[in-house]
């Protein structure tokens, strides 16, 4: 094995890994989501689930080596800040929009 | 000079961030990026934020770096916490409720930000009236010493920044 | 399915060391989420994600896409102030939420929390 080979079984292994770790993460926090047992804990588990996802998105990103995941990832964690600052007003208020 | 550009700092930020955005500094980008700082900063004008500026720059270095050792610190502290074997020993977390000296916003904001983003603290409400704010620690041993935490490592740097 | 970029092991080995101690983090915070036992307890877990857990992976993807694309990649850095300015907002929210509805409830254990001002002024409907 040549040491660009090693290389490279560095990366992709490490890379798998990481998206292991990752899916087990968001699984995680989907039991949680399921679980509850009140409406916040939903909420703090989907946030959670946002913030994995856009990390699955730039590991996938180096995977593929392309930067295009970058704005996937953007919009994500951008999705989740509405979703979650929209959802925890609901439960504030009983209403989003006043 | 303050009708072309109310908000420095702000249109400034706002150019670089559609500059790290877009990834380049050709001239094309570059003319664009000014043209939004421009225009952000006429449409903040009409949004009348709070007053305040950066007084000293000198000092945020080395909040930046305080605030990175923190946050390597309290990840540390909290992953030991949550992986604890056998659950939890006597640990106690509850509130806090903190007096404050600073009124600037934009201090406040930030402490805000540096309270949530080192685990183990999150910043609950703040009380205009009484300037007070209310804090959730996870591991609250001792109280005082979290005031004196919040008081003398972060708002006594924040305010010789903002005010 | 690999762009076969020459990577050197100077690059993969920090580039996979930070990948998988973010992701760890990650997965620490995850599990926080179902170990903790009260909501204000878990409120802290997802910030192990949120602070050093994805920073970890986007200075991986920096310095990976900086290398082997051999120019600075720095976009990366808006998700890290974008992350930096939304946490403190949602989890304020949240908390300020679960604390209110506690109260409704007449729990005991939360403090209690000064009356909403925008609440009262604002006419009904």
């Amino acid at each position: 094995m040549t040491l660009e080979e090693l290389a490279w079984s560095v990366l992709s292994w490490s890379l798998l890994g990481a998206q292991i770790l990752l899916v087990a993460s968001m699984g995680c926090a989907a039991f949680r989501a399921l679980r509850g047992p009140r409406a916040q804990d939903r909420v703090l588990a989907l946030d959670t689930m946002y913030v994995n996802a856009a990390m699955l998105l730039l590991v996938f990103g180096i995977r593929t080596g392309s930067t295009h995941y970058f704005e996937a990832a953007l919009l994500i964690a951008l999705l989740g800040f509405v979703a979650t600052a929209a959802l925890a007003k609901f439960l504030m208020r009983g209403e989003v929009i006043e | 000079m303050r009708r072309l550009l109310p908000f420095p700092v702000f249109a400034v930020s706002l150019a670089a961030l559609w500059l790290l955005l877009v990834g380049s500094v050709k001239p094309g980008s570059l003319l664009l990026a000014a043209g939004f700082g421009l225009a952000g900063g006429w449409m903040l004008v009409s949004l009348t934020p709070p007053d305040g500026r950066l007084r000293r720059l000198a000092g945020i270095p080395r909040l930046l770096g305080l605030v990175l050792v923190e946050v390597l610190r309290s990840n540390a502290d909290v992953a030991r916490i949550i992986l604890r074997r056998g659950g939890w020993q006597p640990r106690r977390s509850g509130f806090v409720r903190v007096r404050l000296q600073m009124r600037s916003p934009y201090g406040l904001a930030a402490l805000a930000c540096i309270l949530t983003t080192t685990p183990g603290t999150v910043w609950v409400e703040y009380d205009s009236v009484e300037n007070t704010m209310l804090l959730h620690v996870l591991d609250l041993i001792d109280e005082e010493a979290w005031v004196g935490i919040i008081k003398d490592r972060w708002e006594a740097r924040l305010m010789e920044i903002f005010e | 399915m690999m762009a076969q970029a020459e990577v050197s092991l100077w690059l993969a080995v920090p580039v996979a060391l930070l990948l998988l101690a973010g992701s760890a983090l990650a997965l620490v915070g995850s599990i926080g989420l179902l170990r903790l036992h009260s909501f204000y307890d878990r409120i802290h877990a997802p910030t192990l994600a949120t602070s050093l857990g994805i920073g970890c992976v986007l200075v991986a993807s920096m310095l990976f896409f900086s290398v082997t694309q051999a120019r600075p990649v720095l976009h990366e850095l808006l998700i890290a102030a974008f992350m930096v300015v939304t946490t403190p907002v949602t989890l304020m929210l949240l908390a300020r939420a679960a604390l209110y509805r506690d109260q409704q409830e007449g729990n005991p254990e939360v403090p209690p929390l000064p009356p909403l001002p925008a609440r009262e002024e604002r006419p009904e409907g």
